[in-house]
């Protein structure tokens, strides 16, 4: 393993990843022999068929699964179990529902031992950021399923991580909420310049955001591509229909349509498509994924 | 007839778990998203606010323990009713000496307890009794909430302890309380700490069981986040697990204390040296036959009391928790 310079911090390096689960006393490869890497800095995501192991490679990197075979590190240290170094930012609402917003914020620092002051300048700085500060003495009962998500992220966000870790993150959201919460996500990611891994299901999500998409395939979960996203920062919304934006999106939609037929394996062939028009298949496809 | 009378005594002395058996609901979700999200949102255009829980967080313990009160105002009044109906029956009952299968006739009536309650609370030897059984339940409970919710901890926590304890904890679940009495009075070295283990046993196991209920209904999302945050297995215990599991365990702390009731009258009856239970059996023995209808309410009234306390506890140990609802 080489040992990233000390500058770089936040670099993710998955090698030859392979995990194996049972299930109904049969083993299967979840994931088989995956290599990654998220340099520090950068914005990646993993897209693919449902069941092709994105969230078990994540999981692997929080510290929540252990791999089979090969090897994965964090600025060239392996993986021990969960760890504040790590922010990770979960598909549901994980907030302390009996923690108002700000304590949930502190709740790593607290776990850090950091002062309560220190404590609370910090938690009020990020909800500032996130625009959520008005909300800080509330319980999370009594936020939108956004508002919840963003105090999510900031909480994740509190101990200074070099990398966050987000398993679809706005899967929960309507369409509106989550095209804000990408834009609030870029914005403070930039600010922050920390190491993104991005679980989506959601291409359009994928391009949006990232520097870098990998493609999986179907179980079991491989690298089918990597696809490198060249469109200028800072991004905007408007940017989701320029040409460069929509060839992207061609490409890796039908990088994922091969997989997800091939996930759904005989029970629905390609010609079983065929009869209708593109627009049916494309739904197809998403109902998929 | 004796055995009778001491069963039907028994069965009169049981108000409290009564009274606690339905644990407090929680409130619907779909009723607290639906109230007014127009009262406060000029930054995000959805927000949400639950019904019960106006103040933020930040509001003052005064003005928590004052909301919860308030609360409670207009179910008191038709409970008044309520009593005020039960009273009006018994006064009727008593007065034309009704017999119809049941007999009422050496019951004492409303005028004739409520004139011997005044002068018993006159009395220092009465509140000495009142003193002693509360004494009991305050030690029995305590001890049976700490144990209780530990254990529940890590019973629920660790699929190893489970297996360990669990069985042992399922064996002894079904004996009753009362059932304990003969070997708790062999046990322990004086009447006293047996009956307070007597009283220990009734709370514990809805305690201990409503603890593991609730820890393994968390959601699991919550310990991860938490081990992400950098939680040591400590912190998570007594952060996380703890205060993720406080809904549960109020309910069976609401449950425990009804039960502790009903053993710890039953308890002072049989091995009894004062306290409520032993002033009431005694009252029979003694013929005071208005004695005994004190000594009833006065182990209702107690026993109502202090489940009230928990229910009141827990709002203001759970103050995100939009309502417990009982009362809705």
């Amino acid at each position: 393993m080489t040992t990233p310079p000390a500058t770089a911090a936040g670099h993710i390096d998955i090698r030859d990843v392979s995990v194996r689960f049972v299930q109904n006393g049969r083993p299967f490869d979840a994931v088989s022999s995956v290599s990654l890497d998220v340099k520090p800095g950068e914005f990646v995501s993993i897209v693919g068929p449902s069941g092709c192991g994105k969230s078990t490679l994540l999981n692997i990197v929080a510290g929540f699964l252990r791999a089979d075979a090969g090897r994965v590190t964090v600025d060239g240290q392996g993986i021990s179990g969960p760890g504040a170094d790590r922010g990770v930012v979960f598909q549901q609402y994980s907030l302390f529902p009996w923690l108002t917003v700000r304590q949930n914020v502190e709740f790593g620092l607290k776990m850090k031992g950091v002062g309560r002051m220190l404590r609370e300048a910090r938690a009020r700085t990020l909800l500032g950021l996130a625009g959520l500060l008005s909300f800080e003495n509330h319980y999370p009962d009594q936020l939108s399923g956004g508002m919840k998500q963003r105090v999510g992220i900031v909480r994740a966000l509190a101990t200074s991580p070099q990398v966050m870790l987000m398993d679809e993150p706005f899967g929960a959201l309507d369409a509106q909420t989550r095209v804000v919460m990408q834009e609030i996500l870029t914005n403070m990611w930039q600010q922050l310049k920390l190491s993104v891994l991005f679980i989506t299901h959601d291409i359009e999500e994928a391009i949006f955001l990232s520097d870098k998409v990998y493609v999986m395939t179907a179980r079991p979960g491989r690298i089918k591509a990597e696809i490198p996203i060249p469109l200028p920062r800072p991004r905007t919304p408007d940017m989701l229909s320029s040409p460069a934006f929509l060839s992207l999106h061609r490409q890796l939609r039908a990088l994922i349509r091969e997989e997800s037929l091939a996930a759904m394996g005989g029970e629905l062939k390609e010609g079983g498509l065929a009869g209708h028009d593109w627009h049916m298949g494309e739904q197809s496809v998403g109902a998929v994924l | 007839m004796a055995n009778a009378m001491r069963i039907a005594a028994l069965d009169e002395t049981a108000p409290p778990s009564g009274e606690v058996d339905t644990p407090p609901a929680a409130a619907p979700v779909a009723t607290t998203l639906a109230a007014g999200g127009a009262t406060h949102a000029p930054v995000v255009p959805v927000m949400p606010r639950p019904s019960g829980m106006t103040q933020p967080a930040g509001a003052t313990t005064a003005a928590r323990w004052g909301a919860a009160l308030r609360r409670g105002l207009p179910g008191l009044l038709l409970g008044a009713l309520s009593i005020g109906l039960l009273i009006g029956f018994w006064h009727l009952a008593t007065t034309h000496r009704w017999v119809f299968y049941i007999r009422f006739t050496n019951v004492p009536g409303p005028v004739e307890v409520f004139t011997e309650a005044v002068h018993l609370f006159g009395d220092r030897g009465f509140g000495s009794h009142i003193l002693l059984s509360l004494r009991r339940i305050l030690l029995g409970f305590a001890v049976a909430t700490v144990l209780g919710v530990t254990l529940g901890l890590v019973i629920g926590r660790y699929k190893a302890m489970r297996s360990l304890l669990f069985p042992a904890m399922e064996v002894l679940r079904p004996i009753p309380a009362i059932a304990w009495v003969p070997i708790s009075i062999m046990l322990w070295p004086t009447t006293e700490t047996s009956i307070v283990f007597i009283t220990f046993i009734g709370a514990f196991f809805p305690i201990l069981l409503n603890t593991v209920h609730g820890v393994q209904s968390m959601d699991a999302v919550l310990v991860r986040a938490a081990r992400c945050l950098g939680a040591s297995e400590f912190a998570l215990m007594t952060q996380v697990v703890l205060r993720g599991a406080m809904p549960h365990i109020f309910t069976g702390l609401a449950v425990g204390m009804g039960v502790a009731w009903v053993s710890l009258i039953a308890a002072e009856m049989i091995s009894g040296q004062y306290g409520v239970g032993y002033f009431t059996w005694e009252a029979y023995s003694l013929i005071e036959y208005a004695n005994i209808v004190v000594g009833m309410v006065v182990i209702g009234v107690l026993g109502l009391a202090c489940s009230g306390a928990i229910r009141l506890l827990g709002r203001v140990l759970m103050p995100w928790q939009s309502g417990h609802g009982k009362e809705n």
